[in-house]
């Protein structure tokens, strides 16, 4: 028997193995990835792509007198009119077009700084940089509109130290609007800075040494060899914080709650705004929709900008 | 000219960029240092001028404080009960689906890949009133399965299994097959080993996303017995005489496991994202 067990297993008998065996086995593996994915299939319809066929059901849609009645197009038809919906996406734009890109150039900066042998301690500072990634958006957000109160925070503290004035952090306009990039910053340049990182360190150290013969300075190599190889990451970065930006929902709604005066209401916002606080479901999925056309041409257009030459 | 060489080439420059990068991370963990001071002083100390800059005595009273207005010790239970059963449930899912999509060629493989992909792209606010509606309609208002079903498929920890386990080789399961394992032992006993590392990041991942997930369980958790830790703090917050040193120190606990469970792993979980996000 000790030693039967084992040969049974390394050598089946061949006739016994394609009549018995086989069959079923393969059937098996054709059947087996259908099951792996069948909860993840399941869920998914039920929890996403039913909501969002839901949504634009629901957009066409407006709550009279707690009855559903049917409106067609007029609930995106209001959002053309509406002002405060043209602020929400000129707020989220503006974000889109200076935060964005600020904070890619400083991820990238961090990237290569933390990839240089020039840097010591290399591991401390991936690790410290990486740190407010995990912080919650809630928790951060109470910590900075803590730190960044007018009156009492630190930060107005150590400006007045060296004898500036207060700053009004989250009580300007335009000052909220700084706040709120410098939040998103800090919390986002370390995840971004990964992402390049990652991509940085599959570039072939033989490009560098061959524009070094060449005769590359530091910012010539930087931008022949360095760019060009963190073109998808950056693809990929750039794409994710146009997304996320899009959405955005968290920080001004903790920070400011898209105040003061409306600066940082964003399109997430105002979407919450209507659906949770003033129950018009059919015009938050109107805004949704919008939102969501709106990210797919965005993407679309940089994956056509950033992605055709790799 | 920047290959981590491990060599330094001139020790002036080097010594510049360290200090200088020392300069700014010390302001980027500012915050962190702050919330811990600030946690452990009352509200009116935190806003006394000067701020304080050393940690205080306050901490007990600002943690019963909590207790009092917001039963943070609940709370506290609500959100590690919620984060735990999700991450082992939506890592069951997306690494099973992952792994069919890593290493099974199929019919209509990429049209379904391509949905769920579908499901990054389409911002979440599109969902949230629909699924709203469902949640009340099966009364599941304040459960918390309200919390945690709706994203335990998860396409980014789907993406990111599938990446990491398309590294392993086709040999190794044939080799499980010709043992005379079925496809679902195979899983088990042949490929679940070896991804220990790719699980951590997974794990890590699920855990930090649902402990800090505010706006899907801010619409459904209605009463304040069922909140999460973050729903907790925002509805402390914005009240009339908000009180900010008990905020800040349940704050400050919040962050702790994180950091932890962070500090512990981050090899695993910086490694694992990067598998999911840079190949093309």
């Amino acid at each position: 028997m000790t030693t039967s067990a084992p040969q049974a297993r390394t050598a089946p008998p061949p006739a016994r193995r394609k009549a018995g065996r086989q069959r079923p086995r393969r059937s098996g593996r054709r059947l087996a990835p259908y099951l792996f994915l069948l909860p993840a299939a399941v869920l998914f319809a039920v929890f996403k792509l039913y909501p969002i066929g839901r949504s634009f059901f629901l957009s066409l849609y407006k709550s009279v007198d707690g009855v559903d009645r049917y409106v067609g197009l007029d609930n995106y038809e209001r959002l053309m009119d509406d002002p405060l919906f043209w602020t929400a996406l000129r707020n989220t734009g503006v974000i889109l077009v200076i935060q964005v890109p600020l904070m890619l150039a400083l991820a990238t900066g961090l990237a290569v700084a933390l990839n240089s042998a020039l840097l010591r301690a290399r591991a401390v500072f991936r690790l410290g940089f990486f740190l407010p990634m995990i912080t919650g958006l809630v928790a951060y957000g109470i910590i900075f509109s803590v730190l960044l109160n007018q009156q009492y925070g630190l930060a107005n503290w150590l400006l007045s130290l060296v004898g500036a004035g207060e700053v009004p952090w989250l009580t300007d306009p335009l000052w909220a609007q700084i706040s709120l990039g410098l939040a998103l910053t800090w919390h986002y340049t370390g995840y971004n800075a990964v992402i390049l990182l990652a991509r940085l360190q599959t570039i072939p150290s033989e490009l560098y040494n061959a524009a070094a013969v060449d005769g590359a300075g530091a910012w010539q190599s930087f931008r022949h060899v360095t760019l060009p190889g963190l073109r998808p990451a950056l693809l990929l970065t750039t794409v994710l914080s146009t997304i996320g930006t899009l959405q955005i929902f968290d920080e001004p709604y903790i920070l400011t709650r898209g105040g003061p005066d409306n600066a940082t209401l964003t399109i997430g916002v105002y979407l919450y705004q209507n659906a949770f606080q003033y129950f018009d479901f059919g015009y938050a999925s109107a805004i949704a929709y919008v939102l969501a056309v709106l990210i797919g041409v965005l993407g679309l257009i940089q994956f056509r900008v950033l992605g055709d030459k790799s | 000219m920047r290959q981590a060489t491990g060599q330094s080439r001139s020790p002036g420059k080097s010594i510049m960029l360290t200090s200088g990068f020392a300069v700014a991370l010390a302001a980027v963990l500012i915050p962190f240092y702050w919330l811990v001071v600030a946690g452990t002083h009352s509200t009116a100390d935190i806003f006394g001028s000067p701020p304080p800059l050393l940690p205080g005595d306050h901490l007990g009273e600002n943690l019963a404080s909590l207790q009092e207005t917001a039963s943070f010790g609940q709370v506290v239970l609500n959100s590690l009960l919620i984060a735990a059963v999700y991450t082992v449930c939506a890592g069951l899912v997306c690494t099973l689906a992952g792994y069919a999509f890593a290493k099974y060629r199929f019919k209509g493989r990429n049209v379904l890949f391509g949905v769920l992909m579908l499901g990054l792209v389409i911002p979440n606010q599109v969902t949230l009133v629909p699924l709203f509606q469902m949640m009340a309609d099966w009364q599941w208002l304040n459960t918390y399965q309200a919390v945690i079903m709706p994203n335990l498929a998860l396409p980014f920890g789907i993406f990111l299994m599938r990446q990491s386990m398309a590294a392993l080789p086709d040999e190794l399961l044939d080799s499980g097959r010709m043992d005379g394992c079925g496809e679902f032992r195979v899983f088990l006993r042949v490929v679940l080993p070896p991804m220990k590392p790719a699980l951590a990041a997974l794990a890590i991942f699920l855990f930090l996303f649902q402990w800090n997930d505010f706006i899907w369980p801010l619409i459904v958790l209605r009463d304040s017995g069922s909140y999460t830790i973050p729903v907790a703090l925002a509805s402390l917050q914005g009240v009339d005489d908000t009180d900010y040193g008990a905020i800040l120190a349940g704050t400050a606990i919040a962050a702790v496991p994180m950091a932890l469970v962070f500090l512990a792993l981050q090899r695993h979980f910086v490694s694992g994202l990067l598998a999911g996000a840079v190949k093309e």
